[in-house]
């Protein structure tokens, strides 16, 4: 037995010798292969990636030129948006320019403005003093009477004076006033029409004009005066076409005869009223014998040859 | 009121004619005194009677009646609607046609009257066809009528642009533009008003008014003796300036910035106002018109009214335009401080009277930071660092912090004035942008002033 345990002992002891062996083969065989596979794969992603590296170059190439030429051209953009704005849209010099031309302007307007009210306020000034003058002159011609005369001095000619004041030299230069006509006014005229467009009332002429009152009868025909004035003042009848409004119904009526009068006419010779008419329109030509550079020659109207009756023979 | 108007209404259809007049003009000073007579008036019915033999009365009726329909018009628009229902309008066009001028100009001004109210009022005395004989009748040679008729094309055209458009195609504006030189003082405000209502609308109506060629003209406008034409001319300009800044820039070409100015400076009370506002107006559009418009020296009378006037709104109106001239760049901010308008300004701001008015305070707040916003001029800053409230007081001191750091003579000043001493007793939440700016402004300085 004790050799049958050592046999199998050995035989384990064999067994497990050669396994272990075979383990390390297999274990080297597969490291083998790992390493094959590795560096296969190796190879192939280096292979792949040189491919690629070109193009990645070139675009990292492309991508650095693009910024610079980036930068430059934002450098140039800068450059040029400065100098235009500056010249054309913000440009300080021609603001200061046209502030002052403005403020030049501006003192122009103002001066003219200001001649415009000084001749406006002369104006004024004017139209006042002529009024004034104008009532001066109006109340001398209504005082006449306070000249002077030789034997009493006036008011304004006192004899401790020097010279007559002002007011004496222009009564003397004014005419006296005369009667103003007496006016025919209306009461009920008035009342109507107090209007100030509105100048001339309708003449209803309810009392006559006031003679005075003892007048003596003028001599001679004359008609009854009561009887002139009835027919001076006897009130208008005016015709029915007269009477008759622009706007009512017969004048409108009567508006499309005339219109086809007016466009159809029968003939469009004037009409001549009279038969002398145009005897009027017959002009005198003046022959050319007797008419001058100066005028029409006397001789042959108004005198002709010259008479000399002192050598007539006939009566003698 | 006692039956006056049904008695008066038989009369109206009397035989003679003279009767009829007197009636008709006894009915026209009953409306013209009294609303509820002109109402009473309508409701009798009379005023169909009234119209119904117009066309083949005589001119005196024909005033008299247009003198009525005027009466009763001008109280209110639902007057004015009730005449226009009795069908009255083409009555008046046939009495513009009408050759006596007085009658022309009853009917224009009885137009004018019912047109003022509003748009569709406006729009029947178009559809009339009353404008080409309005236009007309400018052209006459009577003043009165002139005047009557640009106040009535004035009245139609302030409603709406498609009026005004109306207007202008029946060719006013030539005609208008002619009677600017006129003497009469009257007709020349109604002219301006005119053609102010036209320009108002829309920047080709404010074009077609210039290519009128009214610009020198208007501007000897501005020197008149009338307060009125001088309102309406600055007005004229106001709203032509205010629609595009090629227009402006042509106000400012002519010089009309300049006569704008002298017109400020010669009136008092309301009739500155527009001439204020033509002035920001101009400044808002660009900031080479706003350094055109101090250049012409415009700020001085803007510190004057502002300083002078007791009306809230004229206040308000100087510091916008103020606002307007001083927002653009540091420059303009600059010449506003230097005329010493910046505590006015402030003062209006906080004053307490002008608390009730939203629209003062509310100017004065917006243009004091827009010029707030851009002013590096310190001197003028300063003293406002003391009074100012806590809202201004942050651009304040926001602008001392950019300016600080690098100007040295200015870090000397701020401490020999007291400033930074202010500055310190400043509480900011810390992290907000006060408390920034305090740092900033702090650390221009070594720490032993600093405490």
């Amino acid at each position: 037995r004790a050799i049958d345990e050592d046999r199998k002992i050995k035989y384990e002891a064999a067994v497990k010798i050669q396994r272990w062996f075979r383990a390390c083969r297999v274990r080297v065989y597969l490291r083998h292969l790992a390493k094959m596979a590795v560096l296969i794969q190796k190879w192939w992603r280096g292979y792949l990636r040189r491919k690629l590296f070109k193009g990645i170059v070139e675009t990292a190439y492309y991508i650095k030129k693009q910024e610079f030429y980036n930068e430059m051209a934002v450098r140039i953009q800068k450059t040029w948006r400065g100098y235009y704005i500056r010249k054309y849209i913000h440009n300080y010099y021609a603001l200061k320019k046209y502030l002052r031309a403005v403020s030049v302007n501006n003192e122009l307007v103002r001066h003219e403005l200001q001649e415009f009210a000084e001749m406006k306020e002369n104006e004024e000034k004017m139209k006042d003093l002529e009024k004034k003058e104008k009532e001066k002159k109006y109340r001398a011609r209504k005082m006449h009477y306070l000249l002077s005369t030789e034997q009493i001095p006036g008011i304004y000619n006192s004899p401790f004076r020097k010279s007559p004041d002002q007011m004496e030299l222009l009564l003397q230069k004014s005419k006296p006033l005369t009667h103003r006509k007496q006016q025919v006014k209306n009461p009920v005229a008035d009342e109507l029409y107090g209007w100030p467009t509105c100048k001339e009332p309708p003449a209803f002429i309810k009392s006559l004009p006031l003679l005075p009152a003892g007048r003596q009868k003028p001599q001679g025909p004359f008609r009854d005066p009561a009887e002139v004035l009835q027919q001076r003042y006897k009130p208008v009848e005016p015709t029915l076409r007269v009477r008759e409004s622009m706007y009512s119904p017969p004048a409108k009526a009567r508006e499309p005869s005339q219109r086809k009068e007016w466009k159809d006419p029968i003939h469009d010779n004037e009409f001549l009223p009279f038969s002398s008419y145009h005897k009027k329109y017959e002009k005198y030509e003046p022959s050319l014998f007797k008419s001058d550079k100066y005028g029409k020659e006397a001789y042959g109207t108004k005198y002709f040859r010259e008479v000399y009756p002192k050598k007539w023979i006939a009566d003698k | 009121n006692s039956g006056v108007v049904c008695l008066l209404r038989p009369l109206l259809l009397d035989v003679v004619p003279s009767i009829r007049q007197t009636a008709a003009l006894a009915l026209g000073r009953l409306a013209d005194y009294d609303v509820e007579l002109a109402e009473a008036i309508v409701k009798a019915g009379i005023l169909p009677q009234l119209i119904c033999s117009l066309p083949q009365e005589n001119r005196y009726y024909k005033k008299t009646a247009a003198f009525v329909l005027r009466a009763i018009a001008k109280h209110s628009p639902q007057l004015a609607q009730a005449i226009v229902q009795c069908g009255a309008l083409e009555m008046l066009v046939i009495c513009l046609e009408d050759f006596d001028p007085g009658v022309k100009e009853g009917a224009a001004w009885a137009f004018g009257y019912i047109a003022r109210h509003n748009p569709e009022l406006s729009q029947a005395v178009v559809d009339a066809g009353a404008v080409p004989l309005l236009v007309l009748c400018i052209q006459e040679p009577e003043i009165a009528l002139k005047r009557i008729a640009a106040s009535t094309l004035s009245d139609i055209s302030k409603h709406s642009p498609e009026l005004a458009q109306t207007v202008v195609d029946a060719g006013a504006i030539a005609h208008l533009a002619q009677m600017i030189p006129n003497p009469d003082a009257k007709l020349k405000r109604q002219v301006l008003s005119a053609l102010s209502q036209i320009a108002k609308h829309s920047v080709d109506l404010a074009e077609l008014v210039v290519e009128a060629e009214i610009f020198p003209v208007v501007l000897t406008c501005l020197k008149d003796s009338d307060e009125y034409v001088k309102k309406n001319g600055a007005t004229l300009i106001r709203e032509i300036a205010k629609h595009t800044p090629e227009l402006s820039q042509l106000i400012v070409n002519s010089g009309g910035v300049a006569a704008v100015i002298d017109c400020i400076g010669s009136c008092r009370g309301t009739v500155r106002l527009p001439g204020i506002m033509t002035l920001g107006y101009v400044a808002a559009h660009s900031e080479n018109l706003s350094m055109a418009v101090i250049v012409s020296k415009g700020i001085p009378p803007l510190c004057v009214c502002l300083l002078e006037e007791h009306e809230d709104h004229i206040k308000a109106a100087a510091a916008w335009a103020l606002g307007q001239i001083g927002r653009h760049t540091t420059e303009h901010a600059r010449h506003v401080a230097v005329a010493n308008v910046l505590p006015t300004l402030l003062d209006i701001f906080v004053d307490t009277r002008s608390s009730e008015d939203l629209k003062t305070k509310a100017s004065g707040f917006k243009a004091l930071k827009n010029i707030l916003q851009k002013c590096t001029y310190l001197p003028a800053l300063e003293p406002l660092l003391h009074e100012a409230p806590p809202t201004i007081m942050k651009h304040i001191i926001g602008q001392f912090s950019k300016v600080l750091p690098h100007d040295s003579k200015a870090r000397r000043l701020f401490v020999t004035t007291g400033g930074l001493k202010k500055v310190q007793e400043i509480q900011a939440e810390p992290g907000s942008l006060l408390q920034e700016y305090i740092n900033t402004i702090n650390n221009c300085y070594p720490e032993e002033i600093v405490r």
